[in-house]
């Protein structure tokens, strides 16, 4: 919403500057979003006269001019504008001045041996306009010597406030007007409809065909108008706000718009077929075309005012192209009419317009205020366009408006936040139009003005109540009541408490800290919550970057990392590659990994911990720690570069779950990994037959390939909501036995197909009590072990518990090793 | 077809079904259109058949030699296939194998993101006030991000939010959440006041320039309590932009503002330098927050009392505040995962954002 100084002031007295009313404008909710002073920047430049221009004597396409200032000094200037001439009216720079179109700062000087001491300018210099065919060319009657920016109307900052969804009445001028008095930045100033008599009958009747098109409407047709141009002051201001003056009857519909807040149409009587302008419902297939030039395909919701032809404008969204006026109108009829805010902005979104009309009847209008307007616009008319005035046709009735809200005055303290004398809440309330109806000692009782929709009232119809509650539907009925009683009575209530707040400037309120629940807070974090953070300090530990993607990716793409359902595509993508809610994190990072490829840096470690996409349910949506590593580690001196594998994927899943304190004897790994990965490299870490954790390995070469990644890529992802919380119950008391243990090595040879994994257990199992640890520590193929077979070689540790163990004792130990061994591998000791 | 080209299909065939490998299978190629293979004789031989029949031997000769080829082409993709199979047979590991005792990395390598670290921040900074950190779905039901915050489908409000949707399911559209004032809804009906929760998260909105991002990241709080009121408000966010930023005098002003879920709303700026972009100083405003108490409306749609539990609720850009901590220009590489962006902005993991080493 724009608007100028000088037209702020027909609705305001006041004495405050531009800065002074924008730092207030901001406090009480009418945001500034900028302040433009056109005039500044050419306040120097004056009205000038060519007393006399000729050829220069020593350039063909240069003129020598003889410049009346306006101070009494006759300048000559040098000027190579084509229409200089003897007698017109210009603008005129004097040296020193800053040229804004230019960027150059004037100084007098001489152009071959003709002195230059001042500067025409042209339209484009001014930084006005494209415009540089020739100097500024000014009627005759120009104020000689007078400053250029004060004649032409620009001396007159614009401010442009954004105006939140509720304030439909700060679209206008009068309305911003009326806050900033109530704020005290001066006084309101009176305004009241002039009496406008008809007289002769109506030439069209209003129907309300369907009460949803329309709530009420008044017209009125003023006769033997001329509709040329309207005049400058109203050119002037419609152009400082970004209005293109169009005709005087259109520029005056516009200048209601936004000088009161209230559209009106004027349609040419002629052109309406019919006697009746009817607000209907639009019916199936009805086609507008609107002043815009487009056409718009209505809809059974919209609303439409039409004549015997059909639809002639979507009602309080945008008019018709075939019964606006034009200057060949000779008789207008204007309409004031009030829509239903809702279907306002459902039309309005249905068909994408964005009207200074559907701006304000969608935040909802001065219902009371239809027969003045109608009356202010009728005699605007006929003072600017001549002609007389028709009697008033009407259809519908004001709705119900009226309503009060009461104020509890110890409420702007302990909701507000600010202690206030009740004098100052109820002038503050007065100010803004509300009419006090009772007061005690405790609270007051004010009438809200028609204009404040948005207080103790409900947008959506312009009636007194508060409003439709959406309650969550699984709420026991008793709370859901309680609840509703509760919000029905205290609403009107927050309402007045804000205006009050507002108009003070919320700065006021003291600040107070929060009151402590506990001296010592409880912990931020639930434990799933506090696991997260640990898996990302745990991955960034071991070298990975934490990256953060989108959520979403390329179907073609996604579809090679999991299942994509139809339900997780976007219906209004940003772009045809961020259409898919991922499948896995892995994608997003693998694609990342293919980015730093390209710029050069192959190897690299990136972590997230982000989402995963199942179904559109909350549980369909797994949080998991994922990273991958591509390429090689770095070359050390210590330690040789070599490709990552999948054992680096496997250390880091299994690290995350180390430090989740998941029981990590009982995990098994399967082969079964998604197929995204490598199928002989890649396993699911499982908890249970049933519980999946993680799942690891070599990227698949097909997916390499299809991201364009020179790989090796290894990957990982720890499913969050898997892992059980752990048991906060105190350790037990530690295994401290007071005998050495003994570490005895054997070497096995099995068969290809048999893990590791399986050898470890069996051998663990020879013994629960004695056997305390047995690590793998060396694989070995070649010779001395049969093609097909590899040398698995364990170093067991055996923990002595009643006495030290006798070498027979370990013997028949290990003699029982070697058993589950070869009992459950088919494994031979090797010799 | 003539008995020759019939018969020399009929073998090509054979021997393309027959070739074992890749190998054999570029022997049988070359053969019967390599150089001097058989049908490329048969080519070469064209010019020789008598005028009358050579447009229609012409015409059996390719339309023999596209059968060749797409039998080849089909058999290649059998044979690649097997490759593949047989190349990741022989690659198999057993990946029971313990890992190695050792990470391939260190943490000077590696580094936290700098949105984590903020909500790290956020949460000890947060937490220290008795704030516990809520969490919800990104994809969320129309109600839980519009409706329940009093933004009726009809709100002027709506067009501000460049909503991505889901398909429609069961009568209803999913969307991804464009904020994460849906959590409050969550929380305050599954929890019993008092509350006091911050909700770190991601959003999403159709929006994608030099300073918006499709997807992005909120962090609101909310608290309901009894007697809390708009003084502390402003005393939490206050106290909290203090410490964030770590200017305990960083100038903090409050705007009366509109938002459908809160009432009164304010937005809330702090000082800065337009020209500098530093904190704290300069004389000029910047935006940074939008806050207010929470609508008598949405608590009653979350089954509370409003005449009972009142208290406010904020939202901030996760991103935006990291920025002008951290003098980050540019929004769009938080989310590119270049590594070099990455390792200059990232944290050590070794030291999280605590109250006691300072955030």
């Amino acid at each position: 919403m724009k608007f100028t100084l000088s037209w702020l002031k027909d609705h305001l007295d006041t004495a405050a500057g531009v800065d002074e009313i924008a730092r207030t404008l901001n406090a009480i909710g009418l945001e500034v979003e900028g302040i433009e002073d056109r005039g500044a920047a050419l306040a120097s430049f004056r009205i000038a006269r060519v007393i006399e221009a000729v050829q220069h004597p020593n350039a063909d396409r240069l003129r020598a001019l003889r410049v009346d200032v306006g101070d009494g000094r006759e300048l000559s200037v040098v000027c190579g504008a084509p229409n200089a001439r003897t007698g017109m009216m210009g603008v005129a720079a004097l040296p020193g001045a800053f040229i804004p179109g230019t960027g150059i700062t004037l100084k007098a000087g001489e152009i071959r041996g003709v002195k230059s001491e001042a500067m025409m300018l042209s339209a484009r210099e001014m930084g006005l306009g494209d415009d540089h065919s020739g100097i500024v060319d000014l009627p005759a009657d120009a104020p000689l010597g007078e400053s250029y920016v004060t004649w032409a109307g620009m001396d007159d900052p614009v401010i442009e406030i954004s105006v939140t969804p509720n304030r439909g009445d700060a679209l206008s001028v009068r309305g911003i007007a009326r806050d900033l008095a109530a704020a005290g930045l001066g006084t309101l100033k009176p305004w009241s409809a002039p009496t406008v008599s008809g007289t002769y009958k109506a030439p069209l009747n209003w129907k309300i065909e369907d009460p949803r098109a329309c709530l009420w409407v008044l017209g009125r047709a003023v006769r033997g108008v001329k509709n040329g141009p309207s005049p400058k002051w109203l050119q002037d201001r419609l152009v400082a706000i970004g209005l293109r003056p169009i005709s005087a009857l259109v520029d005056i519909t516009n200048y209601f718009t936004f000088d009161l807040g209230r559209p009106l149409h004027v349609f040419d009587v002629a052109k309406v077929k019919g006697t009746d302008l009817t607000m209907r419902m639009a019916r199936a297939g009805e086609t507008l075309t609107a002043l815009n030039g487009k056409t718009y395909a209505l809809t059974e919701e919209d609303g439409v005012i039409a004549d015997a032809a059909g639809a002639e404008a979507l009602g309080g969204v945008i008019g018709g192209e075939h019964s606006g006026c034009d200057e060949a109108t000779t008789e207008c009829f204007i309409e004031c009419a009030l829509f239903d805010p809702v279907r306002i902005a459902l039309s309005g979104r249905r068909h994408d317009v964005r009207t200074d009309a559907r701006a304000r009847f969608e935040r909802g209008l001065d219902p009371a205020f239809l027969p003045d307007a109608l009356d202010a616009a009728t005699r605007m008319i006929i003072e600017l366009c001549g002609g007389e005035a028709s009697e008033t046709s009407f259809a519908g009735a004001e709705p119900a408006w009226t309503r009060s809200a009461t104020l509890r005055f110890d409420r702007v303290r302990d909701y507000g936040g600010l202690d206030l004398p009740a004098d100052e809440s109820v002038a503050r309330l007065t100010r803004l139009g509300f009419a006090v109806e009772a007061r005690d000692a405790e609270k007051v009782t004010v009438a809200v003005p028609s204009w404040r929709n948005d207080i103790a009232g409900d947008l959506s119809a312009y009636r007194a109540g508060g409003g439709t509650l959406t309650q969550f539907e699984g709420l026991d009925p008793a709370r859901a009541a309680k609840a509703a009683e509760g919000q029905a009575a205290i609403e009107p209530e927050c309402d007045l408490v804000e205006e009050v707040l507002r108009l003070g400037g919320l700065d006021a309120v003291p600040a107070v800290s929060l009151p402590a629940l506990a001296v010592i807070p409880p912990p931020a974090f639930t434990a799933k919550q506090a696991r997260a953070a640990l898996a990302r300090r745990v991955l960034a530990a071991r070298g990975m970057q934490e990256a953060v993607t989108f959520a979403f990716m390329e179907a073609k793409t996604a579809a090679i990392f999991g299942e994509t359902p139809d339900a997780l595509r976007l219906v209004n993508p940003i772009a045809a590659d961020l259409d898919q809610m991922r499948p896995t994190p892995v994608a997003s990072l693998l694609l990342a990994a293919a980015r730093n490829a390209a710029r050069g840096f192959a190897d690299v470690a990136l972590t997230e911990l982000g989402a995963a996409y199942r179904d559109i349910t909350p549980d369909g949506q797994a949080a998991v720690a994922a990273g991958v590593r591509h390429g090689a580690t770095p070359r050390h001196v210590a330690a040789p570069s070599r490709p990552v594998d999948a054992l680096d994927a496997k250390g880091d899943a299994l690290a995350v779950l180390e430090a989740l304190r998941v029981p990590m004897a009982a995990l098994q790994v399967t082969a079964d990994a998604p197929g995204f990965y490598h199928p002989g490299r890649s396993g699911v870490v499982r908890q249970g037959p049933k519980t999946v954790l993680a799942t690891f390995g070599e990227v698949h070469p097909k997916v390499l390939a299809a991201l364009d990644l020179p790989g090796p890529a290894v990957a990982f992802e720890v499913f969050l909501d898997a892992v059980p919380d752990p048991k906060r119950r105190k350790k037990g008391a530690p295994d401290l036995p007071p005998f050495q243990p003994v570490r005895r090595d054997f070497a096995f040879i099995v068969e290809e197909k048999v893990v590791a994994d399986a050898l470890l257990r069996a051998a663990r199992g020879a013994d629960k009590v004695l056997i305390v640890d047995v690590a793998l520590f060396d694989v070995y193929r070649g010779k001395g072990v049969p093609e097909g077979s590899k040398s698995l070689a364990i170093e067991v540790t055996i923990q002595p518990r009643e006495a030290t163990l006798t070498d027979a004792q370990i013997e028949a130990l290990a003699d029982r090793v070697v058993a589950a061994v070869v009992k459950a591998t088919g494994a031979t000791l090797r010799a | 077809m003539n008995d020759d080209l019939a018969s020399l299909q009929a073998e090509t065939e054979a021997a393309i079904a027959a070739a074992a490998d890749l190998r054999a299978l570029d022997a049988v190629r070359v053969g019967v259109l390599g150089k001097s293979g058989s049908l490329t004789g048969l080519l070469k031989g064209l010019g020789a058949v008598p005028a009358e029949q050579r447009k229609d031997r012409g015409a059996a000769l390719n339309r023999l030699k596209g059968a060749i080829e797409a039998a080849l082409d089909a058999r290649r993709v059998v044979l690649d296939a097997a490759a593949l199979d047989a190349r990741l047979a022989a690659e198999r590991m057993d990946v029971t194998l313990p890992p190695r005792p050792f990470a391939a990395g260190t943490a000077a390598e590696g580094g936290i993101h700098p949105i984590a670290r903020t909500m790290e921040e956020l949460t000890a900074l947060f937490g220290a006030m008795g704030f516990a950190v809520a969490e919800g779905p990104d994809i969320e039901s129309d109600w839980h991000n519009f409706g329940a915050l009093n933004i009726p489908d009809h709100h002027p409000a709506r067009q501000d939010h460049d909503t991505f949707y889901l398909p429609e399911a069961h009568g209803r559209r999913p969307v991804l959440r464009t904020h994460t004032s849906p959590v409050q809804i969550r929380t305050m009906i599954t929890q019993a006041p008092p509350i006091r929760v911050i909700v770190p998260g991601r959003t999403y909105r159709a929006d994608h320039d030099a300073t918006h991002s499709p997807m992005f990241h909120q962090v609101e709080g909310l608290v309901i309590d009894r007697g809390i009121t708009l003084g502390h408000l402003k005393g939490c966010l206050i106290d909290f932009l203090r410490a964030f930023f770590g200017i305990s005098d960083l100038p903090v002003r409050f705007r009366s503002s509109y938002f459908p879920f809160t009432e009164p709303s304010m937005e809330v700026d702090i000082g800065w330098s337009r020209k500098t972009g530093e904190l704290g100083q300069g004389g000029d405003w910047l935006e940074i927050l939008g806050s207010g108490m929470v609508h008598p409306k949405v608590l009653a749609n979350c089954g509370i009392d409003p005449r009972e539990w009142q208290g406010f609720a904020f939202g901030m850009g996760i991103e935006r505040i990291t920025m002008l901590k951290h003098g980050i220009p540019d929004l769009r590489p938080f989310y590119e995962a270049d590594i070099r962006w990455l390792r200059h902005y990232a944290s050590s993991p070794l030291a999280p954002a605590t109250l006691h080493e300072g955030v």
